[in-house]
């Protein structure tokens, strides 16, 4: 079982990664959107690629007003 | 006309297979412009089915497969009419839209939607006319129309209806939520999942196996697994055009307009 940093983590890893910024550019407290400068249809293309390196399934409408990585950690962790 | 190129679709027969592209910014919105280049595909269909055994349709965009009905034009086109006025304008184009939805579905061609990113509403409603989905791991798939105070207005529902289970139908209508390839796969929506940027080649890969089929029997076999829901797309019509006249709809469409917020497509 992850734990809630390893997930955290591990967010930031894909996100770095799915949008080419540089990991340590990141943190927890980062607000996605400005930080990535994405748009509604790129975080449904991030919550896609989450959902298949999880192994969860995670509905939108779950994520309404999350975002910060923190946050959408802790959404992940409870589905886990 | 073996190959026509518009602003927002374009088609090629070649080997006896027609591929129908869909390409209009952002994100292939089915607007008025993609309705009467489709109309002229369904002009054509009759004599391209004479040359050809199947029908891949797919984006050239990468944002996806198509964000659905171009609601922005929908809410300008109507907000100034009195609600009798703009039932019949939106009813006049479902009706020509569910003529193309509903030829594509009736083709005696073997028909295969390749997706990939965003296939929402209308976008959904058109692979579901298609006889086998093939769609890569970006696929993410959604019937927001209730986020709007509508329900799906292409056949989506009667087609859903047709292809999946009802409680299946309801969770996605009901909840509005999209769901990933892996998830449509469960559900029975996709028949192959494919690496990011191959649902193109494996649906020509599958049309290729089609072509050794004999066609008539392929085309025999398809109107006996595959009816069309007629008298469920009428209805569906008519319970689109009288929630559209709720002023709730116009609100939510005018919030969708002019959403600065970054979630305009989870309104």
């Amino acid at each position: 079982m992850r734990t809630q940093q390893q997930t955290v983590d591990e967010i930031l890893d894909l996100a770095a990664a799915q949008f080419k910024v540089p990991r340590e550019s990141l943190s927890p407290e980062d607000d996605f959107f400005k930080k990535l400068g994405i748009d509604s249809l790129q975080a449904l293309s991030l919550l896609t690629r989450l959902e298949q390196h999880f192994n969860v399934e995670l509905p939108d409408y779950e994520l309404q007003g999350v975002s910060d990585f923190r946050t959408l950690a802790e959404r992940i962790q409870a589905r886990l | 006309m073996t190959s026509f190129s518009g602003k927002a679709i374009s088609w090629e027969l070649k080997d006896g297979v027609l591929e129908l592209a869909l390409h209009r910014e952002p994100c292939n919105e089915l607007g008025t412009e993609s309705l009467a280049e489709f109309e002229q595909l369904v002009a054509a269909l009759p004599s391209l089915e004479q040359h050809a055994h199947a029908l891949i349709i797919y984006s050239r965009l990468n944002s996806g497969f198509s964000a659905g009905a171009d609601l922005r034009e929908t809410y300008h086109r109507t907000q100034n009419l009195d609600r009798a006025a703009a039932a019949a304008s939106i009813r006049e184009s479902l009706e020509r839209t569910h003529h193309v939805m509903n030829t594509l579905d009736a083709t005696p061609l073997t028909t295969i939607a390749a997706v990939h990113g965003i296939t929402f509403g209308g976008g959904l409603e058109l692979a579901l006319t298609c006889d086998i989905i093939i769609a890569d791991k970006t696929a993410r798939f959604c019937f927001p129309e209730l986020r709007l105070g509508l329900i799906p207005g292409f056949g989506g529902i009667p087609r859903l209806k047709r292809d999946l289970g009802n409680a299946v139908v309801r969770d996605l209508l009901l909840t509005g939520r999209s769901f990933n390839v892996t998830k449509a796969q469960q559900i029975g929506l996709v028949s192959q999942v494919v690496a990011e940027g191959q649902a193109l080649r494996v649906a020509r890969a599958t049309a290729a196996q089609m072509a050794k089929f004999d066609r008539r029997t392929a085309a025999a076999a398809k109107k006996f697994i595959k009816p069309i829901p007629y008298d469920e797309l009428r209805r569906e019509i008519e319970i689109f055009c009288d929630l559209f006249t709720h002023p709730a709809v116009n609100q939510g469409l005018k919030k969708f307009v002019e959403s600065t917020d970054a979630l305009p497509y989870l309104p």
